[in-house]
Order: structure tokens, then sequence, then C-alpha cells
């Protein structure tokens, strides 16, 4: 397959930025008019354009880079590309006027040459090809390595030995409980019943974690080929990719992968001319953040309210429509092709023992530069803040970390030399949870964002199980009347034990840690609640606490 | 209830939505989620439309329209009444508040003079309180209908607001 294409006499490589908001502001016409300049000063045959799926979280957008020269030209407007094909790709001058200005790196764009030294420690596994490839081209994507892990485990292994080579390979879920995934595919392929199937997590909705969006964006069909792996591996012929209804963008580009791949006979029936026969269905959600548990997920897919079950049974024994299934997050997925293309051994060298490979983070909140990075396991928050968040925003000082979206840990600046892999920061207390990095500033209170955090879980519970529904509820309130100064100190001790009941019986994930937050803020930042409670003061100056009256002075 | 709604339009769409999606238990939200962008709301006629075109192999017609109404309301990309010409949705998760979400929302009610969850007297607008978009990379963030406007300050919201007719 790869020797299909070859990358004729290239000379230069013109990509245009085409994430939503670079979309939004005309990405689709420049890139149009750039077609149309190329075309009339017949540069076709030596210049190559293509859309990159995302640059980062910029304000500059739409951005055009330019290779071999690694020229980065943003916002760039129609009126702008006349000059850049004469300029730069006729004459080759780079136009110092139309740059765009750098504030940090560019850890979106892949392009390996000037990848290499310029970003430190990010290693990309997952987002490998993400930025560099054409998200809508199978050629790209065969060109770079692709399916040659699927020709692999069709042709030269068996079920067991690509379930084998996932198990020693350490991979771990990466949708937040970091489950081991060869263990997972082993418990559905003993599992009786048939049809087995398999289902891609993309149901991403954990406040500030995007990394699934790029990936589907970015490389769409590395889930494709992982799924058809995954269901080799455990004896499917069907899955589903569940995605998030507010990403129509990730929508088509499956939906195009999905389209190519069947033509090519890399999907479907008789895949690589063996027996093998893979359908994979593409379905969209309808916003609802509980469908991101996997039995919510599973009983959405069939058509109902998104309630989680009750559990055991687990998915690998009673799952969609009741048969065996597998259920894997966007993330651990496109993590399989690599391994089985290089193996468990080369993996190895990613992470810390107990944690292998890499990580998709992505950094939030009141630092220089916000965005998604690939590193491996075991860094740390100050290398994270200083090196690709660029520091604090004016310079203010670290408060806490939210890590791992609403139902994350709140970790407080004490811990930011803690390696953050699962093993280490179970023992700290805390959990990575789905790579979101929430960092707040000295400005931030923790009242405040107790009652978001709160408001969130209360409007997001399903409703089906009494602890959550009526938990996070009389959370809420309480949470509110310590902003307003409304509440006595007795209350924390109920809003503790209401966490605790809430973590002990609620069905599933979202009760189980809708207070984490809530419990994390009273043990690391206790003064400053009961600071609103006794003296009726945000020492932040956020909340609306009331004012004392003369009499409530006197008590 | 719903005048510019005709009957004949509900059957072609929903007849549409099912020959894309199919018949069986798993089209019921990619059929909802069509009639929803086709009318801007599910009305209440479409859902007999779907359950008498819903069939499983084993079960036939297994639907029921309270499970249709049920579906439909637990998901919050559906509504069940008509909304403004133009839906503002504003995210309050977390990452965005912290970025000065705060701000943005208290300057987008006052502009448009409605509340989260209302649709303004000329039914020009809605505004809809929205759990995290994905986009928090840019927060705070809105969508007007599909525009996505991120890094909003609270004095641009006029501004913004005002493109739209």
């Amino acid at each position: 397959m790869a020797e299909t294409k070859s990358r004729k006499s290239i000379r230069m490589m013109v990509l245009v930025s085409s994430d939503p908001v670079s979309l939004e502001r005309g990405a689709g016409e420049v890139f149009r008019k750039f077609q149309e300049e190329i075309e009339a000063f017949d540069l076709s045959e030596e210049v190559s354009l293509t859309t990159i799926a995302d640059v980062g979280c910029r304000e500059d957008v739409p951005l055009v880079i330019v290779y071999p020269d690694a020229a980065v030209y943003g916002p760039v407007g129609m009126d702008d590309v006349h000059i850049l094909v004469e300029e730069h790709l006729k004459k080759g001058r780079v136009v110092p006027g139309l740059l765009a200005v750098m504030h940090g790196p560019l850890p979106e764009i892949a392009w390996l040459n000037s990848r290499k030294g310029s970003l430190p420690a990010q290693k990309r596994i997952v987002l490998e090809r993400a930025g560099l490839v054409n998200p809508e081209s199978l050629e790209d994507y065969v060109v770079y390595d692709g399916y040659k892990a699927l020709g692999k485990a069709l042709t030269q292994m068996t079920p067991a030995e690509v379930i084998a080579e996932v198990d020693k390979a350490g991979l771990q879920g990466r949708g937040g409980a970091g489950f081991p995934t060869g263990r997972k595919w082993s418990f559905v392929v003993s599992a009786p019943g048939e049809p087995k199937y398999v289902i891609c997590n993309a149901d991403e909705s954990e406040p500030g974690t995007f990394k699934d969006r790029l990936i589907l964006e970015g490389d769409p069909f590395s889930i494709v080929e992982a799924m058809t792996i995954a269901g080799y591996a455990v004896g499917a012929h069907e899955g589903y990719i569940y995605i998030r209804g507010e990403y129509p963008l990730a929508y088509k580009r499956l939906e195009n992968a999905i389209h190519m791949a069947e033509a090519q006979n890399l999907l479907g029936e008789h895949i690589f001319g063996t027996q093998f026969n893979f359908h994979i269905h593409l379905h969209a959600g309808a916003g609802a953040y509980i469908c991101g548990e996997e039995t919510a997920l599973i009983e959405s897919i069939e058509g109902k309210r998104g309630m989680p079950r009750a559990r055991p049974p687990y998915p690998p024994t009673f799952g969609l429509f009741g048969k065996p299934t597998v259920v894997n997050n966007v993330e651990t997925l496109a993590n399989v092709p690599p391994i089985i293309r290089n193996g468990a051994d080369w993996y190895h060298q990613f992470g810390s023992p107990k944690s292998v490979g890499t990580k998709v983070y992505t950094i939030l909140g009141n630092v220089n530069f916000t965005g998604l990075i690939e590193v491996p396991m075991g860094i740390t928050l100050r290398e994270v803040i200083d090196i690709y968040g660029k520091g604090m925003k004016n310079g203010a000082r670290l408060k806490l970390v939210q890590t791992g979206g609403s139902s994350g840990s709140i970790v407080p600046a004490s811990l930011q030399d803690t390696p953050m892999d699962f093993e280490s920061w179970r023992s700290a207390g805390a959990s990575l949870g789905s790579g979101a990095l929430l960092i707040c500033d000295e400005h931030t209170c923790v009242v405040d964002l107790a009652k978001v955090l709160m408001q969130f879980f209360r409007f997001e519970c399903c409703g089906k199980c009494t602890p959550c529904r009526v938990g996070t509820q009389r959370s809420y309130d309480i949470v509110s009347r310590i902003s307003e100064g409304k509440a006595s100190l007795d209350e924390l001790e109920v809003l503790q034990k209401l966490g605790e009941h809430m973590t002990e019986v609620s069905n599933c994930g979202l009760g189980q840690t809708a207070s984490t937050a809530v419990r994390d803020i009273l043990k690391h930042f206790r003064a400053e609640v009961e600071e609103h409670i006794t003296s009726h003061n945000c020492p932040v100056g956020v909340c609306p606490v009331a004012e004392l009256t003369p009499a409530q002075y006197l008590v | 209830m719903n005048q510019e709604v005709k009957e004949l339009d509900i059957i072609s769409v929903v007849e549409k939505a099912i020959e894309e999606h199919g018949t069986r238990r798993d089209a019921v939200i990619p059929v909802l989620s069509e009639v929803n962008r086709a009318f801007g709301f599910i009305p209440a006629e479409a859902l007999p439309e779907i359950r008498r075109r819903i069939h499983e192999p084993d079960e036939g017609v297994f639907l029921a329209d309270s499970h249709l109404y049920s579906v439909a309301s637990f998901y919050q990309m559906f509504s069940l009444h008509p909304l403004g010409r133009h839906v503002v949705r504003f995210c309050e998760s977390a990452p965005c508040h912290v970025q000065g979400g705060r701000q943005v929302i208290k300057a987008l009610q006052d502009e448009l003079g409605i509340k989260p969850g209302e649709t303004s007297a000329d039914k020009k607008w809605s505004l809809i309180m929205t759990s995290c978009l994905g986009i928090c990379g840019v927060g705070p963030v809105f969508i007007v209908d599909e525009d996505v406007i991120g890094n909003v300050t609270p004095d641009q919201v006029h501004e913004i607001l005002a493109r739209y007719q």
C-alpha cells in the first residue's frame, strides 16, 4: 500500500489551518484562493497544498505554514494570498510583514524536522500524524505508516497474539480510570455470547478536555484502524463510534475516513483479502455529559435515555444489546496501532514502569500558553506550567490545579513536583483523570470554583439514583450559601458527609466523583472557606458575600 | 400550536431520516436529531410518526410515544419547544469560568435582555447555558447558531451580537 504514492517533486508544502475557529474566520476561502493562485502561477506541480486540523489555540488564525522554511503566517486574509504565493512560493522569499507573532512553541504543528529539539520532552505517539497529514486523505495516512499495524495483525498474528502484545505493552485506559486494555479485551473474548461489539467512546465531555477531538479531527483513520484491530482481537464484526453531538467537524472527518477505508477494502468484508469482516457505525450523541459513562453510552446507542446501568454485569459480559462489548476511549485506541507496529518493548521505553506510554494533556486557565501536549507519563506539573504553559499569566502565583475535568482533583501548588503518572498521583490522593489541567492563579476563589463545579453536576446528573440526584443539589445549595455568606460552620460537616455518602452509594462515576473537588477544597483550603462563613469575607473578592448586619456582629 | 410546522413536512422529514438511519432501535437518537435540526425543535406531532416506523426484528413496534418523549427531553441538544431565530449557547463550565466567563455571561444577559433558558419577546434570541463545548483553549466561549466565538471579552459582546439580523 505504502508504495502506491510517491512524493513527486514537491518543492514546497503549504498547510492551511482548518480547525473550527479558523474555518469560522474564513480559512475555507483562503484555502480556495490559494488553489486559484497556485494554479495561476503554474505551481501545482511543485507545491502541495493541504489543510491541517489543529494549530493549537491561537488567536491569529487562519494560520498558513510554508515548509521547508517553516514560516508561519497569520492571521492570513484573502488579500494576503496573492502576495504570499508570488513572493514566497514563486520567488522563495519569506514575507516578514505577514508572519505570525510567535509567543510560544506550536505543539500542534507536528512537522518532524522542526519538532526535533525545539519542544523539550514532547513525545508524540498518539498525535504523531495530527497536524502533519491531511486528515481527509487515506493516501497521506498510508504514507505515514497507516494500516501497517492492521496488515501485520491480520496476516502475521493470531487474535490472541494481538491481545498479548497490547497486554505486554501495559496499555492502560486513557479515559480516566486507567484499566489495563489488554485485560479488558480478554474478558470480552472469554465472555459467552455472539455477536460481540467494539465501541469507541468519543463522547468526550469532561470540561477542559478536548484531546479526543484533536485526535479525531487530526488523524481520524487511526481510530478506524485501531477499532478494526480491536475487532479482530476480540472476535467482533461490528463497531460503533459514539461521538459527541457537539463535534460536527470530527463527525464529518470520521464519516469520510470510514467511507474511504471501505472503498479500499480496509473496512468491510474480507479485509486485506482475509476472512475477517468488520463494519463501523458512526453514532452522534445529543448532548449529555453522562453518556461518557460506558453503560449510559450503551443505553444511548440503544435509543434510550443515557442512564447508567446497575453493574455488574459489566460491558465485557453484558454490553450493547446485551452482548459482550469492548468500550475504549479514543486516546486508548490511538495507542494500539503504534504498539502493534513497533511492539510492546518499543512502547516500554516511554513513561514510567508502572504507567507506560505517553499522555495527552490539555493545558488551560491562567497560563501564557494554553493548548495540547503529548508527553511521556511522569513529568511534573511544574514542568508543564514552566515549559509548555510558558509560565503563569501576568506573573501571578499558582494557587491550585484542577486535574481531569470537573470530576477530577484539586491539587494545591505544594504538589506540583509530584510526577504525573497513575501510580504516584493515586498515592498522593489525586487522580489524573482525563488529562485536563486547569491551572488557576491566586485570583481564583475556591468557593466560587466549587459552586461552578456543583452547578455542573447538579445540571448533568441523570436523575436515576437518589444519592446523586439529591446530593448534587444539596451540595450546590450549601456551596451557594457559603458564597453568599449565609452558611454556618456546621454546614461544612454536612457538606463533607454528603460527599462521602455520594461517593459510597451512587450508582455511577458521576455521583461517586461529584464531590471530589469539594472534598479536596475542604482538605487544602479550609481556612479560606471558613473565612466566607465567619468573617463574611471572600479573600479574593469574587463571591457576592452579604455584609454583616450590626446585630450579627453581636452574636 | 405550531402553525409553521405542517404535518406533511414532519412526515417527509421523519421518512427521510428513517431512510438514512434505518428502523432499528439504534436509529432513535439520530432520527430525533434530524427532526430537531430540520425544525429547530422536535414537534410533538413527530413522535408518533417516529414511533410507527421503528421496528426491532424480534419485538416489532416496541416504542411508546412516552418513551420517545423521555429520550427527547433527556438530551440537551434537543428542544421540545420552538426557540428564537438565533440561539446563543454559553459554556458555563469551570475552564471558561476561570478565564473570565463570569463577566461575559453577565454582558450577554444585559445585551439580550433575557435570562438563561429564555427566549426574547420578539423571538429573535434564545439564551441557553450549556456544559463544556470542548473548545476550552479559547475560553470563554459561546456559540451563536453554528458559529463558535472564542476569547470573548464583555465589551465585545455588543458588536458580536450585532452581526446577526
